[in-house]
Formats: C-alpha cells, structure tokens, sequence
C-alpha cells in the first residue's frame, strides 16, 4: 500500500527530481485561476507550516485586493527538529515551484519570493537550480531570499520585512501580509510543503485530496520523527495516523520513552502513554488543546531529564526572541533562567511559582507568536513533568546536552 | 453597540510606565515594568481616563479601538 503523494516518484536518494522528469510523471502543471480558490477552499486544506491556517480562506483575502499580490514560498523551517521542508525541496522542488506559480497567475503576482534558510544548502541548490529550468516569464517573475538562521525568520511578517528591508523580524500585526505585505501588496506567505499540496490538488482536484486521510481527517502530511526513534526522518502519511502508528514506519522507538514533543519547540510535551493514540491532524489536536505545528514528533527518551531539557530549549526560544517586543525580550529570559536555576540546582518554592505566574502573564503580549509558543511549551512542561519539577535534584551539569 | 477597548503596540512600547499611572484600574505594570492590560470594554466612567493614557504614551504606543459587537 503506497500512500504516498508529496514523497511519490522516484526513490529520493536520487536527490532533486529534474523539471522534464517531474513533467513527464505528473503532468504540466494547470494554469490556475479563480477556480482554484474554490477549489482549494473546498479540498479543506490547512497550511502546513504550523498555524494551520485554511489555504482557501487565506488566497481568497489576497485576491479580494484590487492590486497585484506578491507570493512568498516560505521555505524558512526556523524549527530545530522540523526537517520536512528542506527534504521536500532538495528532492521535490518542482512541486513547489509548481504550487508557487500557481498562486502567483491564480492572485495575479508581479513577483514570487522563494525563502529558504540560509542553512540550509542543499535545499537552497536544489530550490535555485529548478528555478533555472523553469521557462520563461516563470523564471525572471521569482527570485531567491535567504531566510537567516533565526527562529522567528519563518513567521510570516518577518518573512515580508526581509523582502521589504532586508531584516527578517516580526513586524506589528494586523495589517497582516495578505492584506498588506511586500510594499503594501497583498502578500501571500504559504510554507512550501503547503504549496506542494496545492500543485497536486490543481491537477487532481478536490475530491482528490479528500480521498486520502484517516479518521475523518483529509489530506496527507509530512511529519519529522525525532528523538529516541529507530529511523528519525521524514514521513508523509494520511492526516488522522495515529503518534503510534507513525512511529512504526520509522521501525518504532528505540529506547524507552516518558514524553512526546509535539509540534516542536512551539507545541507541547505529552505524556508517552497519552501520546501514541494522538491522531496527526491539525483539528483533532486542536480540539485536545494541542497543536500539530509544522508536524515534528520528538520522542523524548526516559534516559533524559525532562526538566533539563526543558530548560535547555526555554534558553533557545529565550535566546531567539526578536527583543522587540518587552515582555518577550525580558518575560522569556527570565523564564530561562528561573528554569535553568531549578534545574542546576534543584527545585525551589520561589522559581516555580515564578514560572507559573511569568508563564501566565506573558502569553499575547507580543507582536507576534514567539513569546506564546514559549509559555505554551513551558506550561506543558510543567503539567508533563510535574513530578519531575517537584522534585529535581541539582543534576543539570552531569547531563551530556 | 459599540465597545471601547485599549490597544497597545508591543513593538513601540518601552515601558515607560506612564499608562499604569493615569489608569491603574485597567492596566498594571508586569516584573518588568510593560503594561499588562485587563482584558475588558473600557467602561464609560473610565474613558477620559483612557484617552487621557493615550495622549500621554510618549512612544505612541497605546491606542484605543472602537469595536461594533452585535447583540
């Protein structure tokens, strides 16, 4: 039983599929237009870039401005774990080229942007390289902007403050950028894999896409195992897989496990044995108070310490925010650092009270989502490992990072 | 009917602090000293006091929004 749409074709060892080959598979790709906004809205596809954000809903808010938009491939995958963007477009560019022309003769773009981490080499080649082989007005209509090698560089304002001015943080919102983006132009900023999807729905329709997926879920998607699993990678499997079932393809566990961070460092710790019937499907985790995110599983092995690392990735998102923004620049470092004392050197009243009021009072306080992925992650931190943080011995040196 | 409802853009504000001063019943200062907003239509009594919090924001920073809410 083959699954596969995004990842089908030939065998991605064999790296970047060629623009005549990606053609003679699937088809020249449709013109695209107004109906497939309908289209679109109809297959019921959310964005794969970790809002899930309706795709239809977002082009129909870009065509309704009287001006010509601007589409932005948004290949930034600012998320540590996340690795599904960078091997769709190293293997797979095409389908994203193919989505990104869509959107932009759909909206009537004067320009596409395709944003890719500026770490990220080998997606970055392969992206520049099946542009070359677009024809003509494709190939002069885009061109290629390195996204920096930041956290937030992948929200979308940042991504249309880097195109405007060169500087890839998050500006105040709304306006948002499919209202107002690139210069005032309405600006549609759609992850790559998402863009994939859409050059396949183009071709085979809405029903189509529907056709696939389990559990009243609909669509496919690409998910990252990581952590303690047999094969860590990419995946792509029907939305509506269950954690568990997911794991298997990647030959299961490899050691045994407490926890699942799901959704990466924007989504939320989960208990093993909560995690494994979780279905991968942005709406049933929502409807659970989780999030899919960009799709990361990281399986998190019972050798580690939960609060450890807690406070490891707390000094990441603390150290990657914008400092903009007051209570993300301050609220996150002290949040860190609260975490960081509990786990260097034990558990005290003062810090995890601390943790709980500053992880309360901070959440919607910033220009953009950074500081409320931060305290989303915190919190379920401290519910996941709430035993742990209770009582955590002063053991944080003694752990290999 | 309409509602009056305090905005603040977190980009421009620096914390001077000043809001919290003018109109303590609605907005408190964090460890930090940004605003913390209480999350309610501005009532009437309290308006002036809220424009005045407007006027005074030396980063233009705070801003209030007129929101229609239907029944």
């Amino acid at each position: 039983m083959s699954n596969l749409r995004l990842l089908a074709g030939p065998d991605l060892s064999s790296g970047a599929e060629a623009f005549a080959d990606h053609n003679s598979r699937l088809g020249a790709s449709p013109v695209g237009g107004r109906e497939l906004i309908d289209t679109l809205t109809r297959s019921g596809m959310t964005g794969r870039g970790g809002a899930s954000f309706p795709v239809g809903h977002k082009w129909q808010s870009v065509a309704a401005s009287k001006r010509s938009a601007v589409v932005i491939a948004n290949g930034a995958e600012g998320e540590p774990q996340s690795r599904k963007d960078r091997l769709l477009m190293t293997t797979r560019p095409h389908l994203v080229l193919d989505g990104a022309f869509l959107a932009a003769r759909t909206l009537r773009a004067k320009q596409v942007v395709i944003y890719v981490g500026d770490q990220h080499q080998a997606a970055w080649a392969a992206m520049a390289r099946a542009l070359a082989e677009r024809p003509e007005p494709e190939r002069s209509l885009a061109r290629m902007a390195a996204a920096p090698h930041r956290y937030v560089a992948g929200e979308s304002s940042a991504a249309v403050h880097l195109v405007d001015s060169g500087v890839a943080t998050p500006i105040t919102t709304p306006p948002h950028p499919r209202d107002r983006g690139v210069a005032g132009a309405p600006t549609l900023v759609q992850n790559v894999e998402t863009l994939a999807h859409v050059a396949l729905i183009a071709r085979y329709g809405d029903a189509w896409f529907r056709s696939a997926g389990r559990r009243g879920a609909i669509g496919t998607l690409l998910v990252t195992l990581a952590g303690a699993v047999k094969r860590p990678g990419v995946v792509e499997v029907e939305a509506g897989t269950t954690i568990e079932e997911a794991l298997a393809i990647a030959g299961g566990i490899s050691e045994p496990s407490t926890a699942v961070l799901l959704g990466g460092y924007f989504g939320a710790w989960v208990k093993a044995s909560n995690a494994s019937e979780l279905p991968l499907d942005a709406a049933a985790l929502h409807a659970q108070g989780l999030s899919l995110g960009c799709g990361v599983v990281g399986v998190h092995p019972a050798s580690r310490c939960g609060v450890c690392d807690t406070a490891r990735i707390m000094r990441y998102l603390a150290t990657e925010s914008s400092a903009q923004c007051g209570p993300c620049f301050f609220g996150l470092r002290a949040l860190s650092d609260a975490c960081s004392r509990v786990a260097e050197r034990g558990t005290n009243r003062e810090d995890i009270a601390r943790l709980k009021r500053w992880s309360v009072e901070v959440q919607g306080r910033g220009a953009c989502k950074h500081p409320d992925g931060a305290v989303i992650f915190l919190r379920s931190a401290l519910n996941t490992f709430s035993d742990e943080f209770a009582a955590h011995p002063a053991h944080w040196r003694q752990q290999p990072a | 009917m309409s509602e009056l409802h305090l905005t603040i853009d977190r980009i421009k504000c620096d914390g001077r602090g000043l809001c919290a001063e003018l109109l303590p019943e609605l907005i408190h200062l964090d460890d930090w000293g940004y605003p913390i907003i209480a999350p309610v239509p501005i009532p009437n009594q309290l308006a002036p006091h809220a424009q005045r919090a407007v006027a005074s924001c030396p980063v233009l920073a705070l801003a209030l929004k007129r929101t229609i809410r239907s029944k």
